[in-house]
């Protein structure tokens, strides 16, 4: 459904389609039984909320993974590329373009997805490219520092503009997102970064990360190479920063600071480096994590709910000191790997 | 016979420390030719120079009719000229094939689009990139160790997969930084037919630096000798060896260490 245009000179091959093809049923199946009542029927509103923001979280963590894990750098904004794409959805959604209200039910949410997902990832995009070029010159440490320096610019310019309401956050935004749309997203995702980090993009990114100037000894341009997987990352940040928007119907820029760069780092590293896999299990185990570690001790005593931000960061201390790769570091389940390889 | 390399003048100080003063080299497109001196002398400095990793101060450096004096290590390494490191500098993570098929990446004929999508040339060109690798890893015996990753490879093979890592590229100049450093007598030998046998099975010139005599006096055409940046002695090597401003230059260096 969110499709970035196929090329004109594709050729337009079985993969493609049936990748499309898929994704789109899947969604208007996962829409017609929501609308029909069955899905909601099924997994209680809970567990549909709590599955939609995995999906958007294993968004930004698989995307992010592309620049710390694939390209070895440590990147620090990536909250910022998805306020970039929430606010640039909530714009069109809210001010430009009809609301949902005024077109066909089933099929009017899907036509103001389309062009706001759009304008989500491209103008996430464009701020990627500019990180990335402002990062030519550097790395490690002062690359992070680069990245952190964004996401702090961002979120503070949001702060200052008021006709997106500031401080104050941008309200109004029409819901034109669901389980569904999230779904669909998160699986388009998957697998245009499974195919990236598997071609030889992906393979000079990890040569990058391994060693730079060996990589350029052998002729890559390692600058290109930085600001297509920062273009490319952010984009997808942007996505995510979309699907939020419209689901959650109000934003505001403090959603976006450095704390949410923070969950998405941490998610990220539990799951482990360099590992699709590794992004949606690092998801799904923090998200279990603090909903059962909630509902647990929410169980015993209402007031030792709030343990649960004590108890968390220490599973991930010893998460980390028994696996320091993360869950699934630089390892790949067998779906996700290329094919005809061990 | 037009040269492959053509060197002339190079020269490059670092703060008020001249590494090298006036690097000259004509190294013939069959040619084979060494650079030995004590540690320190600049031999490495003037690899990194003609690859582009360090800007010389003056001096240029041609590949063919292409001058890449000004060129960025990318560049060069797509113009033509292949190198090793002298401490390996494998993708240590890597695959072994993997450490071979990113080098097919410059010559990869698709966008980022067809890898998007795996369209069909997409996957025509992955098969093509895994095809040649295969090819190319069976040629130095490491098809076996395909799925290993490159840093786990014993040092002896890492040396070979860097030397095959540099092939992969299609140079017209490959550049040997101490290719048999650490390496005891037998392990050197075989380097030493590995390097005769690409010499014979690739269209290319080498250039090498090297400690070890025997590597030098078997395989090398030419060597000339560097001292604090300075080429003090040029010929063959059997020759060489026993001019006494060479003599003199490592023995110096010996007494300096007792």
């Amino acid at each position: 459904m969110l499709a970035p245009p196929p090329s004109p000179r594709a050729p337009g091959p079985w993969a493609l389609r049936g990748l499309v093809l898929g994704t789109l049923a899947l969604a208007v199946a996962l829409q017609l039984m929501t609308e029909a009542g069955i899905l909601p029927e099924v997994l209680n509103p809970y567990y549909l909320h709590l599955l939609t923001v995995v999906g958007m979280n294993i968004i930004l963590v698989a995307s992010l993974n592309l620049l710390n894990g694939y390209l070895g750098e440590f990147a620090l904004g990536h909250a910022g590329f998805m306020g970039v794409g929430a606010y640039a959805a909530a714009l069109l959604a809210a001010r430009v373009l009809p609301p949902p209200s005024s077109l066909p039910p089933f099929l009017g949410p899907l036509l103001l997805l389309l062009p706001t997902l759009a304008a989500a990832m491209a103008a996430a995009a464009a701020a990627g490219y500019l990180v990335g070029r402002a990062t030519f010159k550097t790395v490690g440490d002062y690359l992070s520092i680069i990245t952190l320096g964004f996401n702090m610019i961002i979120v503070n310019v949001i702060q200052n503009i008021d006709a997106v309401g500031g401080p104050r956050g941008f309200t109004g935004i029409p819901r034109n997102t669901g389980f569904a749309a999230v779904a669909a997203c998160t699986l388009l995702t998957l697998a245009v970064l499974r195919a990236l980090v598997q071609s030889s993009y992906g393979r000079v990114w990890l040569s990058i990360r391994e060693n730079p100037l060996a990589a350029e000894v052998m002729g890559v341009d390692v600058n290109r190479a930085k600001l297509q997987a920062f273009t490319i990352a952010a984009a997808f940040a942007g996505l995510a920063g979309g699907l939020w928007a419209q689901y959650q119907q109000f934003i505001t820029p403090r959603s976006f600071d450095y704390i949410k760069t923070t969950e998405i780092l941490v998610m990220l590293y539990l799951g482990g480096m360099a590992s699709l896999s590794g992004s949606i299990l690092g998801v799904v185990a923090y998200t279990l994590m603090m909903e059962l570690l909630r509902n647990l001790l929410g169980a015993f005593a209402p007031q030792l709910a709030e343990w649960r931000m004590i108890l968390s960061p220490l599973i991930l201390i010893l998460v980390m000191l028994t696996r320091p790769s993360g869950l699934m570091g630089h390892r790949e389940w067998r779906w996700l790997r290329p094919r005809g390889r061990s | 016979m037009e040269a492959a390399l053509k060197v002339q003048g190079l020269a490059k100080a670092f703060g008020g420390l001249t590494a090298v003063s006036g690097f000259d080299l004509e190294l013939g497109p069959r040619d084979i030719q060494g650079i030995i001196g004590p540690n320190g002398a600049g031999k490495t400095t003037v690899f990194n120079l003609i690859t582009g990793i360090y800007r010389p101060d003056r001096g240029r450096v041609s590949l063919g009719n292409t001058e890449t004096t000004r060129f960025g290590p990318d560049a060069v390494a797509r113009a033509g000229i292949a190198r090793t490191f002298q401490n390996i500098r494998l993708f240590a993570q890597m695959s072994v094939l993997d450490n071979i098929r990113m080098a097919f990446h410059p010559g990869a004929g698709y966008g980022l689009w067809w890898a998007t999508f795996r369209t069909a040339r997409f996957r025509e060109e992955e098969a093509r990139i895994l095809a040649r690798s295969l090819e190319h890893l069976e040629r130095f015996g490491l098809a076996g160790l395909r799925d290993e990753a490159a840093g786990g490879l014993p040092y002896g093979e890492q040396r070979r997969l860097e030397i095959a890592r540099a092939l992969a590229t299609g140079p017209r100049v490959l550049l040997l930084d101490e290719p048999a450093a650490g390496m005891n007598p037998r392990e050197v030998e075989e380097l030493i037919q590995l390097i005769r046998k690409v010499h014979q099975d690739f269209p290319l010139a080498i250039l090498l630096i090297e400690h070890q005599m025997p590597v030098v006096l078997q395989l090398c055409r030419e060597i000339q000798v560097l001292d604090f940046g300075e080429t003090i002695a040029r010929g063959a090597p059997g020759e060489v060896v026993r001019d006494p401003r060479v003599v003199e230059a490592y023995l110096g260096e010996e007494e300096a260490r007792a």
